[in-house]
């Protein structure tokens, strides 16, 4: 039956994307498998390790971003709240003394859950009340709230206000330690492997279906008996999570949070590296992140202007195509 | 069509006002569909037809009166919550999702249900019986061959094709169906009229169409709109003869 293959490998839409690019993804995970594991110069494994971190954030940001076309501009806000919950915790435990009768701990397996709780919560407040409006207006509450986190997180003396708030070791993994870079490194990317697998079987899932239906007409979803709100607000909360995860790796990776992980400027960077990589395809937001901070890295090295280069290429990879470097990679029958 | 189905009431518009400003687009409008009739609603461009559709399927509210559907009344329910109690549409400029294929679409309409939200793991492309399913009513509307077309790269008439099948898909118990010959070849348009003819003892049928050939070759009763007020309700032949409406609308040349 050669209607039933046509089906099994849809030819088009963002979701079909996949299965084409499914072969090439592998051999780029093994790829950072090997070339973290042949090398043994940490300012390479911690390049990466940053890389994983940031690809983390922008494939969740992508999720809301180009699957439900809902232009968050305070996704930083869990990168900084999934942080600071993790180092706030573990200042308990190791320096202060108990927050609200508990003792804190450093158990990764305690803490990281607890951290993405909150991220959920607030996820979940955040999207409520910013889901009643669309468009520009959305895109200017989520500034907002990222702005008030922002702020909340200067005002915090007790956790280093404005300087932020070191952390004196790392979570703890039964079996691994986190405290080597090369460990830490694999950890992050099972992160991110686990998390985008997630994301990508979540796409092409029934509620992926819809959840891309309400982007594309969203009057014939309501009219098939679709309720908007509880899936872009789910969306909105699994996507904040993923990024409070990123946040909690960042927390660990540079054991120090401070206020600038919930900037607006940094809710900026996820979206350019989302244009970058390409919005609305998952895995390209990976090459994103890779590229926008390989970039930042040599121009910096070069230039303390290197803004001024990176601006341009933004602009170019945006109007050479939809898919940005995603796009470009797989040729112009999709862009 | 045994007489008790015809009984049953599936739309039932009661006292309906929708003024825009100074605009009266809805004025006092009743109106019934029952279930296995399909009930013709015609009118001049800018009657409130239209507006009236959208009241029904509650993408707007009105001023006052009452919506039933099926006997519930449903004046303060949600446009969804409407669509899950059996009420389906078509609209007047094509609703699609343009990036699914064809296939797709239907297989979209076919899936959706209230605990949907929760299949987060299952794929629906890979589901062979959904898409055997689809594929039926792609050749029910003659998009048989189109299945794995994006919709964005159809023409207007098969998308308008599309659009019934993925309004028909959900086996709704009562469609709304806003000018769906409109932009259709003849060709198409006495295809679609078949279509609903062979289906119409299946859902009770609320249809805006200018075709008059399609509304009497189709209507059980047609109600006639102008400046958002019904002036008339009642058979095809009651309706030719009618003088109010022929001044209004028809004019002497189409009877």
């Amino acid at each position: 039956m050669n209607r039933m293959s046509g089906i099994a490998v849809p030819g088009r839409g963002a979701a079909g994307l996949f299965t084409q690019w499914n072969r090439r993804a592998v051999f780029g995970w093994v790829g950072l498998l090997l070339l973290a594991h042949a090398t043994d110069t940490p300012y390479l494994i911690n390049a990466m390790a940053r890389f994983v971190i940031y690809g983390l954030a922008a494939v969740s940001l992508d999720l809301v971003l180009g699957y439900g076309a809902l232009i968050s501009f305070g996704h930083a806000m869990f990168f900084g709240l999934g942080g600071y919950v993790v180092a706030i915790i573990t200042f308990h435990a190791v320096e202060a003394g108990p927050l609200f009768g508990w003792a804190g701990s450093t158990q990764a397996l305690v803490v990281w859950p607890i951290a993405l709780a909150c991220c959920a919560l607030l996820g979940w407040g955040v999207g409520y009340l910013a889901l009643r409006t669309s468009g520009v207006q959305f895109i200017m509450i989520t500034l907002a709230f990222g702005q008030m986190v922002y702020f909340i997180l200067v005002s915090l003396q007790v956790y280093g206000g404005d300087d932020g708030l070191m952390m004196s070791q790392r979570s703890q993994l039964p079996g691994i330690d986190l405290a080597d870079p090369v460990s830490f490194y694999y950890v992050s990317l099972a992160v991110l492997a686990l998390w985008t697998l997630f994301c990508v079987k979540l796409v092409n899932s029934r509620y992926g279906m819809v959840l891309q239906a309400l982007r594309q007409s969203e009057r014939r979803a309501v009219n098939l008996g679709v309720a908007p709100m509880s899936y872009r607000l789910s969306a909105f909360v699994i996507s904040a999570v993923g990024t409070g995860m990123a946040g909690i790796l960042w927390a660990n990776y540079a054991e120090l949070v401070t206020p600038d992980m919930a900037a607006w400027t940094k809710s900026g960077e996820l979206m350019a590296i989302v244009i970058l990589g390409g919005v609305g395809t998952l895995l390209g937001p990976i090459a994103g992140a890779a590229v926008f901070l390989g970039l930042e890295q040599a121009l910096s090295a070069w230039t303390e202007h290197w803004m001024f280069i990176m601006g341009p290429i933004l602009v170019l990879v945006v109007l050479a195509g939809k898919h940005g470097l995603f796009g470009y990679w797989l040729g112009k029958r999709h862009g | 069509m045994d007489s008790a189905a015809m009984e049953e009431v599936l739309l039932d518009v009661r006292g309906l006002r929708k003024s825009f400003g100074a605009v009266a687009a809805t004025q006092n409008v009743d109106l019934t569909v029952r279930a296995g009739e399909i009930h013709a609603l015609i009118g001049p461009n800018g009657a409130g037809k239209s507006t009236l559709i959208t009241q029904i399927c509650g993408e707007i509210r009105p001023d006052a009166g009452q919506i039933h559907l099926a006997g519930r009344d449903v004046t303060a329910l949600p446009a969804y919550e409407r669509a899950r109690r059996g009420l389906g549409r078509s609209f007047q400029i094509t609703q699609l999702c343009l990036e699914y294929t064809a296939i797709e679409n239907v297989m979209l309409s076919l899936t959706v249900g209230p605990r949907t939200i929760f299949s987060i793991w299952s794929d629906p492309r890979r589901d062979a019986g959904l898409a055997e399913r689809a594929q039926a009513w792609l050749e029910r509307v003659g998009l048989a061959d189109r299945a794995d077309v994006p919709a964005a790269d159809m023409a207007h008439g098969e998308r308008r094709q599309l659009e019934l099948a993925v309004a028909l898909a959900r086996e709704p118990r009562l469609l709304l169906l806003d000018e769906p010959m409109a932009g259709m070849g003849p060709e198409e348009s006495a295809r679609m009229t078949r279509l609903l003819a062979g289906m119409r003892e299946r859902y009770g049928i609320l249809l805006v169409e200018h075709d008059m050939d399609a509304v009497f070759a189709l209507a059980d009763r047609v109600s006639v709109l102008v400046y958002g007020k019904l002036i008339f309700t009642g058979s095809c032949d009651e309706v030719r003869q009618h003088p109010e409406v022929r001044s209004a609308y028809l004019g002497d040349a189409a009877c």
